[in-house]
């Protein structure tokens, strides 16, 4: 008989993290990660916050058993341009509700490899 | 008086000693893009010296490496930077991904915590930069997450950013790619390994200089 492997995705509504700090944000985040579960995030978090998530990563890939980091995609509506211009129509933009982006973050464990490229992913997930 | 000119004359003193100071170069990208092999032949071009060791191995740059005062003449301009390479960035590290490259057990588990120390550390340096060249391989899919968070950030820091494809050496290497993926930015292709395009490399160094925070 065949065995499957379930994989559970956890939507996070922008609302449930709107009124967080970069920090708690975060840790939720890494909460819903560490249970192996992949998180589908309404909207992105900031550059800043991103670069957090990576180093809070790496600090747990050192001290718990088993973790060995994330894997992370954002979709955005459009290319991403990273110039203060956009950054700052995105941020107006989500001052005003209106998310364009969504990220992907799964646990290193279960997903091997996201591509993107640029308006799809695909999810390579391990045996 | 003395309040209307004082504005000025900090204005000057300042250019003075900003034109004076050595310019903070740091070099970022993810493991393996060529970080290390480029500043080498910085270094060694300008100073006879490389800078750290480089391997078909990721993460061979595990901590920070200074050159501290690399004098680069270009055009008959001269200017000074602090050379900082800094560990590739990754949001995965796992040390089982060692053993294919022949490393023991316990070799692969001592490099991946040193890594993953390290990318702490290179995240830690960005806002000390006063420019940064992302270093990328031109032969891997530019439009990982790991690429855009690095630039991300330094637009959020208004760092001046140069993106200089590396291995263009390589039958798959593809620069357009990368200058589609970051059609706001400066796109070198260059082989650091090869020395290939380095005068291309140079000019655009020094238009980067010229934004520096």
């Amino acid at each position: 008989m065949a065995k499957f492997r379930s994989l559970t995705i956890q939507f996070v509504p922008a609302s449930e993290i709107a009124g967080l700090s970069s920090a708690e944000r975060i840790k939720k985040l890494l909460k819903i990660i560490l249970q192996n579960n992949l998180v589908l995030l309404q909207g992105r978090l900031r550059a800043e916050e991103e670069a957090r998530l990576i180093e809070d990563t790496m600090a747990l890939v050192g001290t718990l058993k088993g973790f060995r980091g994330v894997e992370l995609a954002v979709l955005s509506s459009k290319n991403e341009n990273l110039n203060f211009g956009s950054l700052l129509r995105n941020r107006l933009a989500k001052i005003l509700g209106m998310e364009n982006a969504i990220t992907v973050i799964g646990p290193a464990s279960i997903v091997r490899e996201i591509k993107k490229d640029p308006s799809k992913i695909e999810l390579l997930l391990k045996k | 008086m003395a309040i209307t000119i004082l504005p000025f004359l900090k204005r000057i003193f300042n250019g003075i000693f900003r034109k004076k100071r050595h310019i903070k170069l740091g070099f970022y990208g993810p493991p393996n893009s060529g970080k290390t092999s480029l500043a080498n032949r910085i270094c060694k071009d300008w100073t006879g010296e490389e800078l750290g060791k480089v391997s078909k191995i990721p993460h061979e740059t595990r901590e920070i490496q200074i050159k501290e005062k690399v004098d680069i003449n270009f055009k008959g301009k001269t200017l000074t930077f602090k050379i900082v390479d800094t560990p590739g960035i990754a949001t995965r590290i796992d040390y089982e991904d060692f053993l294919h490259y022949g490393l023991s057990k316990s070799e692969a588990k001592k490099r991946a915590k040193e890594a993953t120390k390290g990318v702490i550390e290179s995240i830690k340096w960005l806002d000390d930069m006063d420019a940064v060249i992302v270093v990328l391989d031109s032969t891997q899919n530019p439009y990982s997450q790991v690429n855009i968070t690095i630039i991300g950030n330094l637009v959020a820091r208004k760092i001046p950013v140069l993106i200089v494809a590396n291995k263009i050496d390589l039958r798959h290497a593809d620069v357009k790619r990368i200058e589609a993926a970051f059609p706001e930015y400066d796109v070198v292709g260059i082989s650091a390994k090869f020395g290939k395009n380095m005068e291309e490399f140079y000019e655009s160094l020094f238009r980067l200089a010229k934004r520096r925070k």
